[in-house]
């Protein structure tokens, strides 16, 4: 009696082993036609893993970042379409905070409060953060926007329907749509330029080292020694962004 | 142990297979060829994006030819600072070798961009002028050659 039970439980464990491996089977040979598509983009770890990094300290809000991103990238040059911009915050002595970015500081800035009134005043360019969980492509319907294998976050044109979800979800406001494309429109992090070897717009016309990019993957890339040798924070850290654009010198006030 | 499923369920799991057989056809019909390669996107569109032409040439392609404002530029503060910075984009000019397709900047307002006093400037960073004070009515390159700021003109 115990014996035919036993061989009974043995019996099924093989039967839906067996069921297991043939169902897993069946779907990886599925998954090889191209039928299934997998959520998460698998890594490669050959490839470069791109990353930001904006000192502050440096930054003396010239506009030419974002001269240069307009130009290279044909960007609208109505003064409210932006892939980079720059802001200045003045902080005055009885504690108000100015914010201005006058047509994205793309002429550069002119500094209207006195000197004898402020406590301190600092520049912040922003761009797109190039997040990992960002959260504009997973609002995406139709997989128009993505994180590529080398972590920039990038745009298919042809594919995007203009919904506008991905521009509503960017909590930094790096998006927008495009007036003529009607499709959406962000910073590229040049990759056309990265791909022929070459720096990104912004960071090749930033006159004072402001800006810098590099490989995260690389330990001895110019941005992780950036990374090692300052105190660095990304924006909106309780978001979980996983931002990939590292500031040094930034400020709490900076939104 | 004998199964009994009735007859009702069979046709519906039949309806179901066909409906999904079905879904699973006019998908790949519609699916473009790349897409899911990498991720949940065309992979197409890393070529198409990667293909777009430049305009910025980058700072050695200006080199090639102007070897002496290179030498010019290296004694001198503006020793850093790429071309276009100042001068724009140059693909353009690169590929025609034709003064008219780069800007050859000037005026007060274009130095001042970098130059005028701001108090979000830091003094370590950056030289500053008070455009209000400092030799008004009178153009920045009248005195100071942009390719080194300190070989004053006169």
């Amino acid at each position: 009696m115990g014996n035919e039970k036993l061989k009974s439980t043995r019996r099924k464990f093989i039967k839906s082993a067996a069921a297991l491996a043939g169902t897993s089977l069946g779907l990886s040979l599925l998954n090889a036609s191209g039928l299934l598509i997998h959520a998460a983009e698998p890594e490669d770890k050959d490839l470069p893993w791109y990353g930001i990094g904006i000192d502050i300290e440096k930054c003396i809000g010239c506009g030419n970042c974002a001269r240069a991103c307009k130009m290279e990238n044909d960007v609208p040059k109505e003064p409210f379409f932006f892939r980079t911009w720059v802001e200045q915050y003045t902080v005055k002595n009885n504690g108000e905070v100015d914010i201005s970015s006058p047509d994205g500081g793309i002429e550069g800035f002119e500094q209207k409060i006195p000197d004898s009134d402020i406590f301190k005043s600092y520049f912040v360019p922003k761009m797109c953060n190039h997040c990992y969980k960002s959260p504009c492509t997973q609002v995406c319907p139709v997989g128009a926007t993505y994180v590529s294998p080398e972590g920039v976050v990038l745009i298919d044109e042809k594919y995007c329907i203009g919904c506008r979800y991905c521009v509503q979800a960017c909590p930094y406001g790096c998006r927008f749509i495009h007036p003529v494309k009607n499709v959406a429109n962000k910073c590229t992090f040049c990759y056309h330029r990265l791909k022929k070897g070459l720096a990104p717009a912004c960071m090749e016309n930033c006159p004072t080292g402001a800006r810098i990019y590099g490989n995260l993957r690389d330990k001895d890339s110019e941005l992780v020694k950036f990374l090692k040798e300052h105190i660095t924070q990304v924006l909106r850290p309780n978001l979980n962004t996983g931002s990939k654009l590292y500031y040094n010198e930034l400020s709490s006030e900076v939104r | 142990m004998k199964f009994y499923i009735p007859p009702q369920i069979t046709r519906l799991a039949l309806a179901f297979a066909v409906f999904i057989a079905l879904f699973l056809v006019v998908r790949h019909q519609i699916k473009p060829k790349s897409f899911g390669k990498y991720g949940h996107y065309r992979a197409e569109s890393l070529v198409e994006n990667a293909s777009i032409d430049i305009n910025y040439a980058g700072q050695t392609a200006c080199f090639d030819c102007h070897e002496d404002i290179r030498d010019l530029k290296e004694t001198d503060a503006h020793s850093g600072l790429h071309c276009e910075i100042c001068h724009g984009p140059g693909e353009k000019h690169v590929n025609s070798a034709d003064a008219a397709d780069i800007i050859i900047p000037a005026g007060r307002e274009f130095c001042g961009r970098c130059h005028s006093k701001n108090a979000g400037k830091s003094e370590d960073v950056i030289m500053q002028v008070d455009l209000k004070e400092h030799n008004v009515g009178k153009n920045c390159t009248e005195c100071h050659n942009p390719h080194a700021p300190w070989e004053m003109k006169n």
